[in-house]
């Protein structure tokens, strides 16, 4: 699903890589936490798997890609497989819940009869099927992050791709939200999501990678927060 | 490709930047008006020198009593010299499509015709007036021929060319067609400018639209295909003004002023305004287009 093959990354602007010949394995339909602390590398990873960011050096393999060989015209496919929510729900605030995610299947061309189907279903997966209508300022937080998973699961990705889901939330909130995640990995998509939530860590009993000032420094199937030092 | 989704997105684009469309706009028709003026003079050149060249003709003016010419030193053209100037002159066909020989009483009428209110008139004799030659040449722009072979020959006393005194004229056309030009290239800069900038505000107020198109693996083309069709149809009102004005021009001054005060000469007529508008038209969308798309290509980059 995706390889990591000596990949580094340096920035232009800094002179200590922001990867430092990271190799490691994801297989499909895994659910994987990537945790350390801020500038450890966690969110260049996830910028190298949606090909935001090119290596230095190394291979990134995604979904049987070759990343430094796919075309830049390629580049949407991939990410059309590929789901992604962040920390700050990225929604636009005059669109209604149902347009949100409905703005995903449109900018790609999704006709509408296939829209107005899908939808429903993917609102009635997060649990907001009876709010479709509503603006994100009228949800909490928490629902506004399933609208965003809404929008990153639409499509039903092979990937879904969490950069710090929970930051925003508060931990009775969080819970749903992993709840959430772990429901759409048992429908076979696998998860990668970074963190700095220990409980959830913690509690999941997943695959933990740790990363720290670019290396990884610790990765372990059913593993637990906490930095190993 | 969904229309209804990109033409709504298009239109919420230009009311949101309400402002700066309306720049952009006013800069294009100002442009693209001079640019259609510049073309319109100088479609005004040609058909001047349509109407114009035909008419024209070289004079050889022969010697008459008194002329101070050196070539005049013998005194007035002999009837041997003067038939030996039109044979030469029929032995230049086909350069020479006309010869026609005007006397000194010919010239004397036609004289008092053209200075019938003057009081000059009283004062030329007949004798005064020089007979001559009107040579009406196939190729206007030969007339060195014509003159090399017979200025300076004994019993001719000039070598008139009034072709010389109207390129004076179109000199003076194409030196201000010259300048619209330049103002027009000038502006069309400006525009190509305002709109650059015009797409970069765009851009900016959309990110957050446009990181999400990126995130949900929308194509290049659709993030910026509403961004291209704002500028395009930006262009287009703008050529649309542009073409109203150069029809304001042609039919207020050129057919209400100029025209009715000029008639001895030929002016544009409306197939020239109807070939500029659609040059007008195109020119606009596709500037603002290329405009667009390599600010696009800067800014919402994959």
């Amino acid at each position: 699903m995706i390889l990591f093959d000596h990949v580094s990354k340096t920035y232009p602007s800094q002179n200590r890589p922001a990867l430092d010949d990271v190799s490691l394995e994801i297989e499909k339909g895994e659910f994987v936490f990537l945790v350390g602390p801020s500038g450890s590398g966690k969110s260049t990873f996830l910028r190298l798997v949606l090909r935001e960011e090119h290596p230095n050096s190394g291979t990134v393999w995604v979904l049987g890609k070759d990343l430094n060989r796919l075309s830049n015209w390629k580049i949407p496919t991939l990410r059309r497989q590929i789901g992604t929510v962040f920390q700050d729900f990225r929604l636009l605030p005059n669109k209604s819940v149902f347009e949100n995610v409905a703005f995903a299947l449109e900018v790609i061309g999704k006709p509408r009869s296939h829209i107005r189907k899908v939808v429903p279903e993917v609102l009635e997966v997060v649990g907001l099927e009876d709010k479709m209508e509503r603006r994100p300022d009228e949800l909490s937080g928490g629902e506004q992050q399933r609208v965003a998973i809404a929008r990153a699961f639409v499509n039903r990705p092979m990937l879904l791709i969490a950069d710090e889901p929970t930051g925003n939330l508060d931990p009775n909130t969080s819970i749903g939200i992993m709840k959430l995640l772990d429901r759409i990995n048992r429908l076979g998509t696998t998860v990668i999501m970074s963190t700095h939530d220990s409980q959830i860590v913690d509690q999941m009993r997943r695959r933990v990678i740790e990363l720290e000032t670019g290396h990884v420094v610790r990765d372990q199937s059913r593993g637990v927060y906490g930095y190993a030092r | 490709m969904r229309a209804s989704f990109v033409s709504s997105e298009v239109g919420a684009g230009l009311r949101r930047n309400l402002t700066m469309t309306f720049a952009v706009v006013i800069t294009v028709a100002v442009s693209l008006a001079l640019f259609g003026v510049s073309l319109l003079v100088r479609a005004q050149v040609t058909t001047m020198q349509d109407f114009w060249y035909d008419k024209v003709e070289v004079s050889i003016f022969l010697c008459a009593r008194g002329s101070d010419a050196p070539s005049c030193a013998s005194g007035a053209v002999t009837a041997a010299q003067r038939d030996q100037i039109r044979a030469d002159l029929e032995s230049l066909r086909p350069l020479v499509e006309e010869v026609y020989y005007e006397s000194k009483t010919e010239a004397f009428e036609r004289f008092r015709e053209q200075f019938a209110n003057s009081p000059i008139v009283e004062n030329v004799t007949e004798e005064a007036l020089p007979e001559s030659f009107r040579v009406k040449l196939a190729d206007p722009t030969q007339y060195d021929v014509v003159a090399s072979a017979f200025a300076g020959r004994p019993g001719i006393e000039q070598v008139n060319d009034q072709r010389k005194v109207l390129d004076q004229f179109f000199r003076l056309l194409n030196g201000l067609q010259a300048i619209a030009l330049l103002i027009a290239i000038v502006m069309l800069v400006v525009t190509v400018l305002l709109i650059v900038n015009t797409m970069r505000v765009a851009a900016f107020s959309r990110r957050r639209e446009t990181g999400i198109m990126r995130l949900v693996g929308a194509s290049n083309f659709y993030i910026q295909l509403p961004f291209l069709l704002e500028a395009a149809v930006a262009a287009a009102l703008g050529a649309g003004l542009a073409i109203i004005s150069l029809v304001a021009v042609k039919s207020f001054v050129i057919d209400g002023v100029l025209a009715p005060s000029f008639q001895f000469t030929a002016f544009v007529g409306w197939d020239a305004v109807l070939a500029i508008a659609p040059i007008l038209l195109l020119t606009g969308i596709a500037l603002a287009s290329l405009a667009a798309f390599f600010t696009l290509r800067k800014y919402l980059r994959v």
